[in-house]
């Protein structure tokens, strides 16, 4: 491999990693904070990426389909928890699990009877439509550059809130003991909601901002939700720090995977999965 | 699943049957006075369920040319969604073909999911009719006198591309697909079709079904510097695919090839990524043929919606029956005339006149195609009368 495909794939790696911290980190948040497994968050982003295509399809504009789809999101996320998951704090995981896999199946046919079974996509906005040679065949379009660059930032801005804010604090708190912080004063219900409804909004933004790079179509949520809770699970559960980590990690690892060891490139993942869970259960960055 | 039976349908049924053997048809054996049951084993719901629709929508259509009968007999469908879960294919076939006692299989999309119906058509002898799946087993080692396909095997389409690369000066190509039946098939075909010619296979790269992630390996097939890329994907898959390697760059020096499903029903998705990219198939929505022309009228007049290739394939299943049934009137007990009468048949298709192999798989055109404005155009017959080898098929006709 040269020095160029090497640095092209590490692009590739970082670029793909970016797009599922987004993802892992709600999840992450979720599960860490309001203890729920939530197999619908690839129903969210699945949502995200096709509210973003319907406005996008209707208005032309993609930075309104985005904002667009971040605020139905987070409505969605907030709505939810107040009716649904709210109700489910105190029973068991396996309660949790048949109401978000409900909910995949609802939004998976809420999507089948709004958007149809048909294939979608939006094109790249041509201010970021050019791409530049990286070598003589090879071209990144800005767009991917953009998106990972916003996916950074993003990274970055989470880091700084859950670090240095008042409501990061609650958020870490949280995290490690629900009853004190409920105890402290802290409307409990109500941050609740809040993080419910930022998982949402998070993975939504992944979905709507992915949409000029990919495809939209039936069940593009049920491929990422696995891989989501792989990241989670490496990374500790509840540590954005590790899903961001760990998001890098199965990112650069995929990528290369596919090229070098493409036979087993389907359980490389896993297995590394495997081998974190081994050495360390509680994942790479939760406290032991 | 949903049997629709009612008393009043069966006496209409019975009153029909009575009708036609009073105007003078041969008399049926005790039990041959009732519908013809067709078993509609198709996705109804998931990714295929569009297809599955279409498969479906197509065959009532083609019987309605006889008045919505099979050889005289009135025709009840029993349907059945088969999830495109190969896990549940047999033991959903077995249920069709042992409790609704259906007269004739009719199904599927998914090459995983047939195999379990192949198995179970072989096991009770009950007619199937596949109208999409193409399996290679299906009609090669697994062939049966009750088996029929009226669509295409995985190797057929892409294996005219073999020569159409070839021919294009392009020596040294890499293909791609999913790591799965049809993707690894369909592969083999056009390998097998661009080397015998003398061209070679640089890589053979297969990606987890139905994974989306292709960045990495467009990445690899920019440094190897093929002549041109083959590809087979379908779906959303295919949507991406296309796109990613527009935007990658790739599409400026290296041609993209592939199976005519890389373009089927995505290429409003695709948009401007798919122009250029040239494929093999056969059927194209635009096809200048009056049979195609009045199907597909016929087909938006009937369902609101265009035509694609699986309604063709369905189309002509229906086709394929009416005349295996007109030929015995009806008959499902006369099966060996039954059988022969369909192998024989000439199937006005609107893909452009077909018949069967003796593994009963059309032998059929496959066209070249260019994507042109956002449309599959055909150039021209990548191969004329087209016949997969069915290799291992022991049937001889």
């Amino acid at each position: 491999m040269s020095l160029s495909l090497f640095l092209v794939q590490v692009f590739n790696g970082l670029q793909y990693g970016l797009i599922l911290f987004l993802i892992a980190s709600g999840l992450t948040l979720i599960f860490g904070i309001m203890g729920i497994i939530n197999l619908a968050h690839g129903a969210f982003y699945m949502l995200g990426a096709y509210v973003a295509f319907g406005i996008a399809q209707s208005s032309g504009s993609l930075v309104l389909a985005v904002l667009g789809a971040v605020a139905t999101m987070a409505a969605l996320g907030f709505v939810i928890e107040r009716v649904l998951i709210g109700r489910l704090y105190n029973r068991n995981h396996l309660d949790q699990v048949l109401i978000t896999f409900g909910l995949i199946l609802v939004f998976d046919e809420a999507q089948r009877i709004i958007w149809g079974s048909d294939v979608h996509s939006v094109a790249i906005p041509p201010a970021l439509s050019s791409s530049f040679q990286v070598s003589d065949i090879m071209a990144f379009s800005y767009y991917r550059i953009f998106v990972t660059v916003v996916c950074a930032v993003l990274a970055v801005t989470m880091a700084l809130v859950i670090q240095k804010t008042k409501l990061g604090m609650w958020i870490r708190a949280g995290a490690s003991n629900r009853e004190m912080v409920s105890s402290l004063g802290v409307d409990i219900n109500m941050l609740f909601a809040l993080v419910f409804a930022a998982g949402a909004a998070l993975t939504g933004f992944a979905g709507a901002i992915s949409v000029p790079l990919t495809s939209v179509s039936p069940g593009m949520g049920d491929a990422i939700i696995i891989i989501s809770f792989v990241v989670v699970v490496i990374g500790g559960v509840g540590s954005i720090k590790g899903a961001f980590f760990g998001a890098l990690l199965i990112g650069l690892a995929d990528t290369f995977g596919r090229v070098l060891l493409p036979q087993f490139s389907s359980f490389l993942v896993y297995a590394i999965m495997a081998g974190v869970l081994l050495w360390r259960p509680q994942g790479l960055f939760a406290r032991a | 699943m949903n049997i629709k039976t009612s008393r009043r349908k069966f006496l209409q049924g019975t009153g029909a049957a009575l009708g036609a053997a009073a105007t003078g048809f041969p008399t049926f054996a005790i039990g041959q006075t009732a519908k013809i049951k067709i078993g509609i084993m198709m996705p109804f719901t998931g990714t295929y369920a569009q297809l599955g629709e279409a498969g479906f929508n197509a065959l009532k259509l083609a019987l309605t040319a006889s008045g919505g009968k099979l050889g005289g007999r009135d025709v009840e469908y029993i349907t059945l969604d088969d999830e495109s879960n190969p896990a549940r294919g047999p033991a959903n076939a077995e249920k069709l073909i042992k409790e609704s006692n259906v007269d004739i299989l009719y199904g599927t999309v998914h090459s995983g999911v047939v195999m379990g119906m192949v198995k179970i058509a072989r096991e009770t002898g009950t007619l199937l009719m596949i109208p999409n799946a193409g399996a290679g087993a299906a009609t090669g080692p697994l062939c049966a006198p009750n088996i029929f396909r009226s669509s295409f095997s995985n190797w057929q389409p892409p294996f005219p591309m073999g020569k159409v690369a070839y021919d294009k000066g392009y020596r040294n190509v890499v293909t791609m697909t999913w790591k799965y039946g049809a993707g690894e098939e369909a592969i083999g075909g056009f390998t097998e079709g661009f080397t015998a010619l003398g061209g070679k296979i640089v890589k053979e790269i297969m990606v987890p079904f139905p994974d989306v992630e292709f960045q990495a390996n467009l990445a690899e097939i920019a440094s190897l510097k093929p002549d041109a890329v083959f590809v087979f994907f379908a779906g959303g898959g295919a949507a991406k695919y296309v796109k990613d390697y527009a935007a990658a760059g790739l599409r400026k020096s290296i041609p993209l090839l592939g199976s005519g499903f890389l373009t089927e029903g995505v290429l409003q998705a695709q948009g401007e990524a798919a122009e250029g990219i040239l494929t093999t198939l056969h059927y194209a929505d635009n096809l200048d043929l009056p049979t195609n022309k009045k199907f597909r009228a016929d087909y938006k007049k009937a369902f609101n919606k265009e035509a694609d290739i699986y309604a063709v394939q369905g189309y002509d299943a229906g086709l394929l029956l009416a005349a295996g049934f007109k030929a015995v009137k009806g008959d499902t007990g006369a099966k060996a005339e039954l059988y022969k009468a369909m192998e024989a048949a000439t199937i006005d298709s609107p893909r452009g006149k077909f018949t069967l192999s003796k593994a009963h798989n059309p032998i059929q055109d496959i066209y070249l195609r260019e994507v042109r404005k956002g449309q599959n155009e055909v150039i021209g017959v990548a191969h004329k009368a087209l016949a997969d080898p069915a290799r291992g098929c022991k049937l001889t006709g």
